[in-house]
């Protein structure tokens, strides 16, 4: 970054992406490539990368680099991107508002408050994670219960652990991971409980860090009483119904000192609502168009904020058009106007992007209601293909090509997902 | 003063032995909402002063999980200590409210009727009140009352206001209080457990965990520990027993949907269950109120269903979905139900406890009481002229003006940067809180509200944990969220024989 007068950055960039992680990062290269010329990220941690940081597992890249990396060695492959665009990176920042007219807010204890300018601004805040509170648990408010990302950030960035003896509420990919990791570290991981009948996470997470590590999986089974005054004692589990409700009955008490909760991740889009940007009531994120810009002009997202992904390499992905799409914005350069609205059908929980056109290819991601093998992807009635499977846990990622939109010309398009016989029969 | 933000710098604690053998004219056992109100009344005095409190910071007992109502004055029984403190009390929050940086707003309160014995019992309740000399009592009619309060039930057809009722954050006043008294020379001794008094010639040998210090005046302040403190020494008990009571709060989406305290007339078995808004605007329903053990902090899925279906009666509107947080607190209740504060048979030492609702309200009363009650018992009182009723208000880095905001930052970067991104608290303010006394997770939390939003620490408590550990020149594994063996992160393996030791 160039040594700038302690109290100024420069008044104006053509694209500015909130936050530093694999979306904000992809979406700065895109930027330079789809036209900017000055482009300034922020992020509010001492070094960007995000989450990816403390991520220093293997298993990423698989898709986007062909081949395996760690969470630290993507993040690297991208800065050494940005670094060659010479993307403005502001760190230790923290980004308080945007407005309707690009202007944006800038906190940082190096620059102070200040506002920036932009032609076009990316929002790649990423998500947060769920906590006990928003499912509330009954009993005690001790000290050791805490989700997954705290506790891998705990162990994996700052060398310490979150206990000796750790129970896992959800089978969300941070806690699957992190069970592997603390018994790696010697912890023991006494089980994961997951109230749904089917794991959370990737298939690939479930095997590689449960089966391999002998880690027991309770399905149907959930916490439903933290013990301990001051920190964690033991926690009540019990079998739930088909309804979802506790068979207290069957309960039983698991011994621990920790419970770590991986129920999901929630888009961080505070700034995307006091934008007034339109939101979608499933995702929770920006309605998004196929350039990944939302409702309000030059406002575009990517990432976890717009929804949630399992693998950064889809982020990357997503995130680089979204860039694209900021840069040509920025540049003078409006994209062909979506005549396609993708309206989620049967066994079909979200899509994104929420429009896309008949001109282009377009990579659409999908998160199915009810797992399925083997089923049907289908488009309206112009377009179907066959999927060897799909289930909750995993996105689904589909190329839509023109061709396979020929015979339609414009309007809503409904997504169904479909078992393969019902699909036959029609 | 061109934008510097100064953190101040409070001794709150000092060595344990410096006070070894120290003498003070007066000991408060307890740094609850009474005991800080007491030492802070006493501070104005030529008098040495002690306050211990067995927990690692002050207020975090009762005096934190409550409904933080300042009540109106009309409520309580006639000729009980409660009505006798509960109008005096809720003046003299005004005074404290000017002096000391504490969340405080008189929004009033109501009592809705849904028939006509309800109606009966309001009418009771504001001659009651205008008894008492309470101001500002008006009965309202349903039309009135869908005008002021359009969320609440239909079916309530009448409403007592109270407009001199108020809300409070309890733990802030406990912070301020303490900070205050401090600062005019209180010894604070926090993580102190009294475990013996004994009365001597010329005063009181009061042990503790910490070692013993000498006081001729002793004040029982300990809460729910109010009858085993008394025994230690031979004075009267309470007959205290505890009643829990479990609260919910809900998100910030429900702001301004009740704007007003909103009380059910009781029924024989219960008090029944309130809409409280509290200071920062977010509503919390509750509480239950069920005969418990002393530390039973749990909430129960049993009280979280009575807590909404009575929320509900009150304002239809309101849903468990809204929840995002919850907790319970204990209320030491005297067998009469009453306060328990007098002498005792135990010259010299005073009992203040059995102090449950309305005993925030009271507090301030029941410390200007209780001076009253040590100058009876002989203690001299000489005004000092040196005392500082006024602390300097922490900053509020998410209430200033972005102008405000730059000058902040200009004037110390730790303001620049962000700890808690929900409440958007900075990295100054948590400093700022830690310089005031905040040794722990919680006491961050209640200080700043780092940690209070929607993530419920998920992001900031790591940069809170550092900066509490790096302040106080110890390792992340020896902060707690509040005291005792609550610690959040241990060494890594190789470091696991130390730990042992530490968290055993």
């Amino acid at each position: 970054m160039p040594d700038l007068h302690p109290w100024e950055l420069p008044r104006r960039y053509d694209v500015v992406v909130v936050g530093g992680g694999p979306a904000g990062m992809a979406a700065a290269v895109g930027a330079c490539e789809g036209g900017a010329e000055r482009v300034l990220m922020v992020d509010r941690e001492h070094e960007a990368g995000g989450i990816l940081q403390q991520c220093i597992h293997h298993g990423f890249g698989l898709h986007h680099f062909k081949e395996e990396l760690t969470g630290p060695g993507y993040a690297q492959r991208y800065l050494e991107q940005v670094l060659e665009h010479d993307i403005d990176v502001l760190t230790d920042a923290y980004v308080l508002d945007v407005d309707a007219s690009r202007s944006v807010s800038v906190l940082s204890g190096r620059y102070g408050r200040t506002s920036v300018d932009a032609g076009a601004v990316v929002l790649a805040m990423g998500a947060r994670e769920r906590t006990r509170e928003a499912i509330r648990i009954p009993g005690t408010r001790p000290s050791g219960v805490m989700t997954a990302g705290f506790a891998q950030k705990l162990v994996n960035v700052a060398g310490y652990l979150p206990g000796k003896r750790v129970a896992i509420l959800g089978s969300g990919d941070i806690g699957l991971i992190m069970a592997r990791r603390l018994v790696l570290e010697g912890v023991e991981v006494v089980g994961v409980f997951e109230l749904m009948p089917h794991a959370n996470g990737l298939t690939r997470n479930v095997v590689q860090c449960l089966h391999d590590f002998d880690i027991p999986l309770h399905l149907s089974t959930t916490v439903v009483r933290i013990h301990g005054s001051e920190r964690v004692e033991k926690v009540t589990v019990a079998p739930v119904d088909e309804a979802l409700r506790p068979r207290m009955h069957e309960a039983w008490d698991v011994d621990c000192d920790t419970l770590l909760v991986s129920i999901g991740l929630i888009p961080d889009n505070e700034l995307a609502r006091t934008l007034g940007v339109r939101l979608d009531p499933v995702t929770t994120g920006p309605v998004v168009s196929s350039t990944m810009e939302t409702s309000r002009d030059g406002i575009f997202a990517c990432g976890n904020t717009v929804h949630i992904h399992d693998l950064v390499d889809w982020v990357s992905q997503e995130s680089r058009l979204a860039g694209e799409g900021a840069g040509a914005y920025a540049s003078g350069r409006r994209q062909a106007h979506d005549n396609v609205r993708l309206v989620p059908g049967t066994n079909v929980r979200s899509c994104v992007p929420h429009t896309i056109t008949t001109e282009r290819e377009h990579t659409v991601y999908l998160r199915v209601t009810q797992s399925l093998a083997p089923c049907t992807l289908r488009l309206g009635d112009v377009y179907e293909r066959p999927l060897r499977y799909v289930v909750p846990g995993e996105m689904v990622t589909v190329k839509v090509r023109p061709r396979f939109l020929e015979s339609f010309h414009g309007g809503a398009l409904r997504v169904d997902v479909v078992p393969r016989e019902e699909a036959g029969r029609e | 003063m061109d934008g510097t933000i100064p953190i101040v710098r409070t001794r709150m604690a000092g060595r344990a032995e410096e006070v070894l053998g120290m003498r003070f004219d007066v000991a408060i056992v307890g740094a609850g909402v009474v005991g800080c109100a007491i030492a802070r009344e006493l501070t104005r005095y030529r008098l040495t002063v002690a306050l211990c409190e067995r927990e690692v910071e002050v207020g975090l007992g009762t005096s934190k999980a409550n409904s933080g109502i300042i009540h109106g004055g009309h409520r309580a029984p006639d000729g009980t200590l409660k009505a006798a403190t509960e109008w005096r009390g809720n003046q003299l929050w005004s005074d404290m409210a000017r002096d000391l940086p504490f969340g405080f707003a008189r929004i009033g309160d109501l009592t809705v009727a849904f028939d006509d014995d309800d109606v009966a019992y309001l009418q009771r309740l504001l001659e009651q009140g205008l008894r008492r000399g309470v101001t500002g009592l008006e009965m309202w009619d349903a039309e009135r009352l869908r005008r002021e309060e359009p969320n609440l039930s239909e079916d309530i057809v009448a409403a007592l206001h109270a407009p001199s009722s108020g809300v409070v954050n309890p733990y802030e006043a406990c912070f301020a209080l303490a900070e205050s008294a401090v600062r005019n020379g209180l010894e604070l001794r926090t993580e102190t457990t009294v475990t013996g008094i004994e009365r001597g010639a010329d005063g009181f040998a009061i042990t503790t965990d910490r070692g013993t210090l000498h006081a001729r005046f002793v004040v029982n302040a300990a809460g729910v520990f109010g009858d085993e403190l008394a025994r230690m020494v031979g004075a009267e008990e309470a007959g205290l027993r505890f009643r829990k009571g479990e609260e919910y709060l809900l998100d910030k989406r429900l702001v301004g949907f009740v704007t007003r305290v909103t009380f059910p007339c009781p029924s024989p078995t219960s008090k029944g269950i309130l809409v409280t808004p509290t200071y920062d605007g977010t509503l919390m329903v509750g509480p239950t109120a069920t005969w418990s053990e002393a530390d039973d902090l749990t909430t129960t899925a049993a009280g979280a269903e009575e807590v909404f279906d009575g929320a509900r009666r009150l304002a239809p509107g309101i849903s468990e979905r809204d929840c995002i947080a919850e907790f319970a607190g204990v209320r030491a209740v005297a067998a009469d139900e009453d306060f328990a504060i007098g002498h005792t048979r135990v010259p010299g030492f005073l009992n203040v406890i059995g102090i449950q609702s309305p005993g925030l309200t009271a507090a301030p009363a029941i410390a200007l009481d209780v001076i009253d009650l040590l100058a009876e018992a002989g203690l001299a009182l000489e005004v000092r002229d040196d005392f500082v009723p006024t602390i300097d208000a922490p900053l509020r880095f998410a209430e200033l003006d972005p102008d405000e905001q730059a000058r902040a930052v200009r004037g110390d970067p730790r303001f620049g940067r962000i700890a808690c991104r929900c409440e958007l608290v900075t990295e100054g303010e948590v400093l700022d809180a830690i310089a005031r006394g905040a040794r722990t997770m919680d006491g961050v939390k209640f200080r700043t509200r780092a940690g209070m939003g929607r993530c419920q620490g998920g992001f900031c408590a790591w940069r809170c944990l550092r900066l509490l550990a790096s302040s106080q020149d110890v390792d992340v594994s020896a902060i707690t969220k509040r005291g005792g063996r609550s610690w959040i992160a241990l060494p890594r393996r190789d470091d696991h024989a130390a730990t042992e030791v530490e968290h055993a």
